[in-house]
């Protein structure tokens, strides 16, 4: 029977600060605190008496990775608090602006954060003759989606032209077909990858519930919230189902839904709406794809890898299939009024929550975002594992394993600890 | 084996979107970098990252808590030269926006500033430490980036 504590500062390759503690007396886990470290920045009382004119660029600065998921969530919000419909070239230019987030967000995580620890190497700068192609697979992938989101929405990170009732500046044609072949050239690179995780034999299934928002053609922006009891639940009916947990010794608040813990992101996605991925993706990644549904939480590593892939195919779609047209924004009056955004983040449901006074300034605004979500259930998978390896595995190689399970779910700890604990409005 | 100039990226509070171009920055610059550069401590890229003897430090993001403060000094201790990066690190903003916050608001968050042993005051890298050059921008220019690493470079003489 071992007395073990286990300790690690400062997990690498991850967006942010998390460090865990997990303590082990008589073969037994006593404990597993994951603590999200960085320093709170008060965005919700930040955000409060502010303009909804800049709004959805303040709250991009909650998070770099992810800025275009608070920016779109921001801006969907306040669209349905003011009654605005955005043009269906808007909704396609939304669209495109999310699939550039999901493959260069993406695939920053599958080849640089998660991939060394498929072939156990401490980084893709130690990926031996035979593996350095995926660095350079990584930098293909990832300059398509950087530069969709340049093109469409004027930058990747902290995009100045996605704004509420449309968008500054329409892409041309022009520029748009210029970036096909570097999306087809993508497409093409991702293939070993996608590989390389089905045949990864690493294993950390436990049963758990799965949430995500769930449309037609699985474009991240539209449709009901879903839970893997089949529940479906309209995005202003939110509040009613997500419960807050405060948790003592992090900079973030967990939740819960419906009282049970859940995993959002890649892996909640594919296992409750493969239907939805666009028909050339289930054709190409039919093979993997009969890996989903899936308990096993290092499957959310090929969930990202082949999320990419439907991204690529259903731009490459909407730039072949649509005459894009400068287009004014739609003008709106500004009043009091009251708003839920609900999209998918690349690591999982993101919810804005805003009330807006007469003047257009912000009353009160609730922000939950994927990590905070996944937080409970992530402990509870962490004491699965040590419980399951405890026996067979030395300290290291229990640190190591955690770390690989921590890093699989793609935490972003600056979306995590940015808010002070919420109150629903 | 040529000298390659040993760097360390270092983030404080910050929504790390600087990191982000950076990483970016390696879609293009990987190959060349790879021959001069050591990245000796980049926790967004390594699991193993060693702070001694570091030929610049970048960093980015302010400084929240005193525990912060004392690690910045340790980097600047570790460091020849050192590189504040982006708007957090040079002003403190948007990252320092509670040191406006008003009565009321300083009021609702004073029990999470002292639990957490965040300092009083969010404070620019250049309160802390001497600074050597910086990268302004939100996120940080990419040009600008790249202008003050090549200089770097240069005076490292590296290449």
């Amino acid at each position: 029977m071992k007395d073990v504590d286990i300790g690690i500062q400062n997990i690498s390759k991850i967006e942010g600060h998390a460090s865990l503690d997990i303590k082990v007396r008589g073969g037994e886990v006593k404990h597993v605190k994951l603590m999200f470290t960085e320093n709170k920045r008060f965005f919700t009382q930040a955000i409060r008496g502010r303009s909804i004119d800049v709004l959805s660029q303040s709250v991009a600065r909650i998070c770099g990775t992810c800025s275009i998921a608070h920016t779109m969530c921001c801006i969907e919000a306040t669209e349905k608090a003011m009654g605005i419909v955005p043009s269906e070239q808007t909704l396609l230019l939304k669209k495109l602006t999310m699939y550039g987030l999901m493959i260069r967000d993406h695939a920053l995580h599958i080849y640089l954060f998660s991939l060394p620890d498929v072939f156990s190497v401490d980084s893709v700068l130690d990926f031996t003759p035979e593996h350095t192609h995926f660095l350079h697979d990584s930098f293909a992938i990832k300059r398509a989606g950087n530069l969709l989101d340049t093109v469409v929405a004027g930058r990747a990170v902290h995009a100045p032209f996605p704004q509420v009732g449309g968008f500054a500046q329409v892409p041309t044609n022009k520029d748009l077909q210029a970036i096909v072949p570097d999306l087809k050239l993508a497409r093409e690179k991702l293939f070993p990858v996608l590989e390389e995780y089905y045949e990864c034999p690493v294993d950390y299934s436990r049963s758990t519930d799965f949430v995500s928002l769930v449309g037609d053609d699985f474009d991240f922006l539209e449709g009901d919230i879903l839970n893997s009891d089949g529940d479906v639940i309209k995005e202003k009916d939110y509040s009613t189902h997500l419960q807050q947990n405060v948790i003592p010794y992090s900079q973030a608040v967990g939740y819960k839904f419906d009282g049970d813990t859940y995993m959002v992101g890649a892996l909640a996605r594919i296992n409750l709406n493969k239907r939805g991925l666009h028909p050339d993706t289930r054709r190409d990644a039919k093979k993997y794809l009969r890996s989903f549904p899936s308990r096993n939480i290092f499957h959310n590593n090929l969930a990202q890898g082949i999320e990419i892939l439907h991204s690529i195919d259903h731009a490459l779609d909407i730039i072949e299939s649509h005459d894009f047209k400068p287009e004014p924004k739609i003008a709106f009056e500004k009043k009091a009024c009251e708003g839920v955004g609900v999209i998918e983040a690349p690591r999982g449901t993101l919810y804005y929550h805003l009330d807006i006074d007469d003047k257009g300034l912000v009353k009160e605004g609730t922000i939950v975002v994927p990590t905070q979500q996944n937080q409970i259930n992530m402990e509870q998978d962490i004491k699965a594992l040590v419980e399951r390896i405890l026996p067979t595995h030395s300290k290291e190689q229990i640190k190591y394993e955690v770390e690989k399970l921590v890093r699989a779910y793609d935490p972003c700890i600056s979306c995590a600890t940015h808010f002070l604990e919420v109150n629903w409005i | 084996m040529a000298r390659k100039l040993a760097i360390g990226w270092f983030s404080f509070s910050c929504c790390e979107d600087s990191t982000i171009v950076f990483t970016e920055l390696l879609n293009d610059h990987f190959d060349d970098w790879a021959k001069v550069i050591d990245f000796q401590h980049v926790r967004i890229l390594k699991r193993s990252n060693k702070i001694h003897n570091l030929d610049v430090a970048f960093v980015e993001g302010a400084i929240a808590s005193d525990h912060d403060a004392l690690k910045l000094k340790e980097i600047r201790k570790n460091c020849k030269k050192l590189v504040a990066i982006g708007s957090c690190a040079i002003n403190g903003m948007p990252s320092a926006q509670r040191n406006t916050f008003d009565d009321g608001k300083m009021k609702e968050i004073e029990f999470l500033i002292e639990k957490f042993h965040q300092a009083k005051k969010v404070r620019t890298i250049g309160d802390v430490v001497k600074v050597d050059g910086q990268v302004p921008g939100c996120p940080m220019a990419e040009a600008a980036f790249l202008d003050v690493l090549d200089k770097t470079l240069k005076e490292f003489k590296i290449v």
